[in-house]
């Protein structure tokens, strides 16, 4: 296994509600020591999963947003958001959290792991991929 | 070509599983290879042998084992995913001290590793989702 492939995850849902969001998630924590290139694609409901300030503690959920800043310690440094999914919801680039992974060689230099790409520029992002998994 | 397939669904509540389980039977009868089927989120209930469909319903728990058994196709079942679910082994069923297992005939249980090395080792990694 010592090839390197495009690997892409699909979030589509919302983090609550489902256990979608959750579970791809654990994938993306497993796969990043498989060393591949990782990259996360958030379109439709599946920007709600980054959306600063979430406080699911009403629901009963467990909030784990806070785990999308740690990507960036699992060398998950492509986090690609959809503008028409961001702006068809209200939201903007603010409404996001502010997650960031550090660059080796630029003195660790704190950079912002999320990209926001329209429609188009994501069909081409993921006709790339070797591997597309979709949640 | 080799695939390996992602069932994310639950038997019965959607018709991935059945979708899932068509294109593994086409693709073999095609002389193609299936490396491996790997069942998550809800999609590990197709692993149960406790599953009793009405009598003149598919079983498609039983319909897997069998794709296993005369093909030699590995069904993994995501082991986070089971544990949420109730899905055991003999083994895992120890570990948590519990009194029954209920995985099927064909069947293993084991940890996400299994589908990223599906997704390396394949031509194509196919989903199976909502």
């Amino acid at each position: 296994m010592s090839q390197t492939k495009q690997f892409m995850y699909v979030n589509r849902k919302a983090p609550y509600g489902t256990v979608y969001a959750l579970e791809s998630l654990e994938v993306v924590l497993i796969a990043a020591a498989f060393e591949q290139d990782v990259s996360l694609a958030f379109i439709d409901d599946g920007v709600y999963q980054i959306v600063r300030g979430q406080s699911p503690k009403a629901l009963g959920m467990k909030n784990f947003s806070a785990t999308y800043n740690a990507l960036g310690d699992y060398d998950v440094r492509k986090l690609y958001v959809e503008r028409e999914s961001l702006e068809a919801r209200g939201l903007s680039a603010d409404d996001l959290m502010p997650i960031v992974y550090e660059d080796e060689d630029d003195d660790y230099a704190e950079k912002p792991s999320v990209q926001l790409v329209s429609r188009a520029e994501m069909a081409a992002i993921m006709a790339g991929q070797d591997v597309v998994l979709s949640f | 070509m080799k695939y390996t397939i992602l069932v994310n669904e639950g038997p019965y509540q959607h018709q991935s599983a059945d979708t899932a389980l068509q294109f593994a039977r086409a693709a073999l009868a095609q002389g193609h290879e299936i490396f491996r089927v790997f069942f998550y989120h809800d999609g590990v209930n197709n692993g149960t042998r406790l599953a009793v469909p009405p009598k003149d319903d598919r079983m498609l728990q039983k319909e897997w084992s069998e794709l296993a058994a005369q093909h030699g196709v590995d069904l993994v079942i995501c082991i986070a995913a089971a544990q949420r679910r109730g899905l055991m082994d003999a083994d895992e069923a120890r570990r948590q001290g519990l009194d029954a297992d209920n995985i099927a005939p064909g069947f293993r249980i084991s940890g996400l590793g299994q589908l990223i090395e599906g997704g390396i080792e394949s031509d194509r990694l196919l989903v199976f989702g909502d």
